[in-house]
């Protein structure tokens, strides 16, 4: 089970839980199972979120593992100029 | 997983000539605007006067029978955007209504600029004039005029009009219960107006496209597979059939990553026939591309004796123009994140006006933010009488800090940053009457995403590499140095070049510091599998095992011994390609994840003209981590340009609307961004802490050197005149007024 | 608009054109005489990237008439190096890193080389008055700053 911590106004579309444990191998499968689980939280990560993975920000590279100790942050899609 | 090996480097960390800078002391450079093509038209287009107003009709008849007028587009002329498109072709093209001064209702398309001007002037558009809201407080009023009904997001908070938009918050631990630990508790209201990035090179573009939906366009951007993408998106062609070309950029900082004549020029080229080449004016630039945000920011901070910050709270209004934006959550993550804080709280509400849609600006949303909390935490300082270094140094996120944001800081700088602060002659130096010394940390994300390049190895053993993200500040020097370096030969042995998006595959634009990083590392990457290939292909001739192949000062040499096999160069290896395979290249195309976080610390020494109000930067210092430095010149460039630009944004840039919401200095001449005898120079410090996300420890550095400059001098002048300035920019009229009524 | 027929001359070479009386200099050199790198910033004389010297006056070319080069001598960046042979000032901003994007580098280049022609031997407090009428947004003038004092140097030093 990976710990996932859920960030500030985040929280509200996970019945107000400031993380959560899930099971999942992947960037991939915390993509898929959060909506599944949390049906609220659909919409924003359908528009785009950034994951931080042990202290790394992940846009979009699926199949970055997530292990059992890893840290995970979901955060908005990070931008840059 | 770290990708970053130490080693002793060649060829990095050397100052060498950019690839690109004969063609650009002479003149043959070409930029946007600086191509033809045969029966090339000129575009231009209408631009609403109003600052809200619906569009009654367009009558285009008088214009299209002018002689040499060749097309005339109004939004009629578009298909419907893809979706998620939607507001990036309003703000190229006005639908049912004008959302802003500036806002385009038509174009045309004639045999000369002449005459396309006269064309514009026979375009008749009714109006009905709505009203309009332009300033940020204003905006989010109960009661304020609506700029676009129905936008708001779930979990904005009641109490606000419906232009507060979006509604983001960060953080841990329990505020309240810090501030009642604290010492000093202090409660600001800061203010800063819209800046823009303004480079020097206005948007520029030369459009074909046929009626089947096959296209070129020749474009200044930092990222023409974006650009492709959201014309495509925007005017229902498909991504393969219109061909992008990037022209030397004359300038972006994040103004160049997205659409606003391109689309224009593709329809207007279609509609006529012809090529069409549309170059916008200053004053459009101004008006109707993508300013930064103006803010309206609350903050409250706790502070100990001892100067550790108990709790730490930010509320951040973003103005983000016509059209609903995220920029406030990259103020609510940044604001705070140089600290390692048991409590802190951020929150980011987006706000939209009758103003152009904002566009990024080098570190998008944190410069703002960090100008309040910077600002917040020097005056805690000056209340309990703490000295700003130490109480940074004490309060300084480490590695294994967990940030303001959530995630858990890798390795990284900040305090080597402040470290060095203190041994610099700078912070030491006294000052003269009328003078303060500001201090300020900053810090931005970075990141990579994806990226493609090829590297080639030619017969004659140079290298050819090609990539695809627009040069702005020496990239091909960069990347060219890390291939040489990945090989061991010298830097004159490869040419990187920019190529346009029908010959590489997708890659993100240059934005998000990200170029040197990314693309450096895939060029490392398909170096290091040409590399692998060459071992294979030596094995066999050599008739050992490819393990026995390694690659030592840019030569291949055999580990058995009993051979007696003398190394190769690449010009031999190149020489005999065609024998052991045919062509030596690879291609690496990767999400490039994995770019590490960069702060910096800036020292500022400002004179305050206690008479005019008139502020002088005296001295300047910026100091960051920039990981490992590639080419030590770009790296010192990215600070001092960052820094200047972050002064020009604390002391004089400011866009100034009317009542009647028209902005009203849209030249360079009132809209004033800093000259040579503004400024002193910019001395900088770097500090390397490598990067584990990359092969030589690289980060990016373009973006965070203009996040702390807006506190330095905001701190600098405040010391310099006893009294607190909190709205930017801190212009003569303004500084003078805070002394007068101190 | 009626035009007028005008010879010139511009960067050593004898040039005749027929430009609008309305256009620009700048307009002719890019759009009539395909010299395109002189470039326009503003068009309205504030951002200097448009600099060219008209009879060895530094001027910016979006504020000159076409037709005022009637008999005069024009310089323009495409003149400055000697065939492949880069003016000192050039060969400087290379070897200092004096530019990123290049777009306001021409002008730069031209505003730096009227001022050494007048005054060989400038502070840096006169060099940044001298260009603060070109407007760069990459640099932080640092480096064009010091590029050009130390081309001063080192032209002085030849001259020796």
């Amino acid at each position: 089970m990976a710990h996932i911590q859920i960030f500030g106004s985040l929280r509200d579309l996970f019945d107000g839980q400031a993380a959560i444990e899930m099971d999942v191998r992947n960037l991939r499968d915390l993509l898929t199972k959060l909506p599944q689980a949390y049906p609220d939280c659909a919409e924003e990560i359908e528009e785009g979120v950034s994951v931080s993975i042990d202290g790394k920000i992940i846009n979009d590279d699926w199949f970055r593992p997530i292990h059992a100790d890893s840290e995970v942050v979901v955060l908005p899609r990070i931008v840059g100029g | 997983m770290s990708e970053y090996q130490a080693r002793e480097f060649k060829v990095l960390g050397q100052r060498l000539k950019r690839p690109d800078g004969f063609d650009k002391v002479t003149g043959r450079a070409r930029y946007g605007a600086d191509v033809e093509a045969a029966g090339m038209l000129h575009g231009r287009i209408l631009r609403s006067p109003h600052a809200h107003a619906r569009i009654v009709s367009i009558d285009t008849s008088a214009a299209e029978a002018l002689n040499g007028v060749k097309a005339v587009i109004t939004r009629a002329d578009f298909p419907q955007a893809a979706k998620g498109y939607e507001d990036i072709q309003d703000n190229c093209m006005a639908g049912e209504r004008a959302l802003y001064d500036g806002h385009a209702v038509a174009a045309v398309a004639a045999t000369s600029k002449r005459i396309a001007k006269q064309a514009l002037k026979l375009i008749k558009v009714e109006y009905e004039v709505l009203p309009h809201v332009t300033g940020v407080e204003q905006a989010i009023a109960p009661g304020a005029p609506i700029v676009q009904p129905g936008k708001v997001s779930k979990r904005v908070p009641e109490g606000f009009s419906d232009n507060v938009v979006r509604y983001t918050s960060f953080g841990h631990g329990d505020v309240e219960a810090g501030f009642a630990k604290a010492d000093a508790v202090i409660e600001r209201e800061y203010r800063t107006e819209a800046s823009h990035q303004g480079y020097i090179e206005p948007h520029a573009c030369l459009a074909t496209l046929d009626e089947d939906g096959r296209g070129d366009l020749w474009v200044c951007t930092q990222g023409h597979y974006f650009i492709r993408d959201m014309s495509c998106a925007v005017l229902g062609l498909e991504s393969a059939n219109l061909r992008v070309t990037a022209s030397e950029i004359g300038g972006g900082f994040g103004g160049k990553t997205t659409v606003f004549v391109e689309p224009v020029a593709l329809a207007l080229a279609k509609k006529s026939g012809h090529a069409v080449k549309l170059v916008m004016t200053r004053e459009e630039v101004l008006r109707a591309t993508g300013p930064t945000v103006s803010t309206y920011m609350q903050v409250k901070l706790g502070l100990n004796k001892d100067g550790i910050i108990t709790a730490a709270y930010a509320r951040l209004f973003y103005q983000a123009g016509a059209y609903k934006q995220g920029t406030a959550d990259f103020g609510a993550m940044p604001a705070f994140a140089p600290y390692e804080l048991e409590n802190v709280h951020t929150e980011g509400l987006d706000v939209i006006t009758n103003r152009p849609r904002t566009a990024s600006y080098r570190a998008p949303g944190a410069p703002t933010a960090c100008y309040a909390a910077e600002s917040a935490i020097d005056e805690a300082c000056l209340e309990l009488g703490l000295d700003p270094l130490e109480v940074r140094l004490k309060n300084a996120a480490k590695e294994g800090t967990k940030s303001s944001y959530g995630p858990t800081y890798q390795d990284h700088g900040l305090i080597q940053c402040l470290e060095a602060v203190k041994d610099t002659e700078h912070w030491n130096a006294p000052l003269a009457a009328n003078q303060g010394r500001g201090l300020a940390a900053g810090f931005w994300f970075n990141f990579g995403g994806e990226t493609s390049v090829s590297v080639f190895l030619n017969t004659d053993g140079s290298v050819t590499v090609t990539e695809a993200n627009p040069d702005i500040g020496g990239s091909r020097a960069s990347i060219s140095m890390m291939v040489a370096e990945e090989f061991g030969i010298n830097y004159e042995q490869v040419r990187t070049t920019v190529t346009d998006t029908g010959s590489m595959g997708q890659n993100e634009p240059t934005h998000g510091s990200r170029v040197t990083f990314a693309v450096g590392m895939a060029a490392i990457k398909a170096s290091r599998e040409i590399k692998a290939d060459i071992q294979q292909r030596l094995a066999k001739m050599w008739d050992v095992s490819a393990d026995q192949v390694i690659w030592q000062d840019g030569k291949a040499h055999c580990t058995d011994n009993s051979k007696g096999i003398e190394p190769m160069s690449l010009p031999e290896i190149g020489a005999i390609a065609n024998n052991t395979g045919g062509p030596i290249g690879a291609h690496h195309g990767a999400n490039m994840e994995g770019a590490g976080v960069a702060f910096g610390v800036h020292i500022c020494d400002t004179e305050v003209d206690p008479e005019t109000g008139f502020v002088s930067v005296k001295r300047y210092t910026a100091i960051q981590d920039a990981g490992k430095m590639i080419q030590p010149d770009y790296v010192e460039g990215q600070l001092q340009g960052g820094a200047v630009q972050g002064i020009g944004w604390a002391l004089n840039e400011e866009y100034v609307y009317g009542d009647d919401g028209r902005l009203q200095n849209p030249g360079f001449l009132d809209y004033r961004i800093p000259v040579a005898s503004d400024m002193p120079m910019i001395d900088t410090v770097i500090v390397e802490v490598p990067n584990p996300g990359h092969p030589f420890g690289v980060r990016g550095v373009g973006e965070t050197p203009i996040v702390p400059p807006l506190a330095a001098v905001g701190n600098a002048v405040s010391r310099a005149t006893n009294v607190r300035l909190r709205h930017l920019p801190m212009s003569p009229p303004r500084v003078l007024a805070a002394i007068q009524s101190a | 608009m009626s035009s007028t027929h005008v010879s010139t001359k511009i960067n050593g070479q004898a040039v005749e054109y027929v430009c609008p009386n309305d256009a620009s200099l700048l307009e002719v050199l890019r759009d009539q005489l395909g010299m395109t790198g002189t470039k326009e910033g503003c068009g309205s004389g504030d951002c200097g990237a448009c600099s060219v010297t008209v009879d060895g006056r530094l001027v910016c070319s979006c504020l000159v008439l076409g037709v005022e080069a009637q008999g005069r001598a024009v310089e323009t960046i495409e003149g400055m190096a000697n065939k492949n042979q880069l003016h000192k000032l050039q060969e400087k901003f290379l070897e200092k890193a004096a530019l990123q994007c290049g777009i306001c580098t021409p002008g730069v280049l031209i505003a730096a080389r009227s001022l050494l022609e007048k005054n060989p031997d400038p502070t840096e407090q006169e060099v940044r008055y001298w260009i603060a009428g070109n407007l760069c947004r990459c640099t932080g003038y640092d480096k064009i700053v010091r590029a050009i004092l130390e081309s001063a140097k080192e032209l002085r030093e030849e001259a020796a």
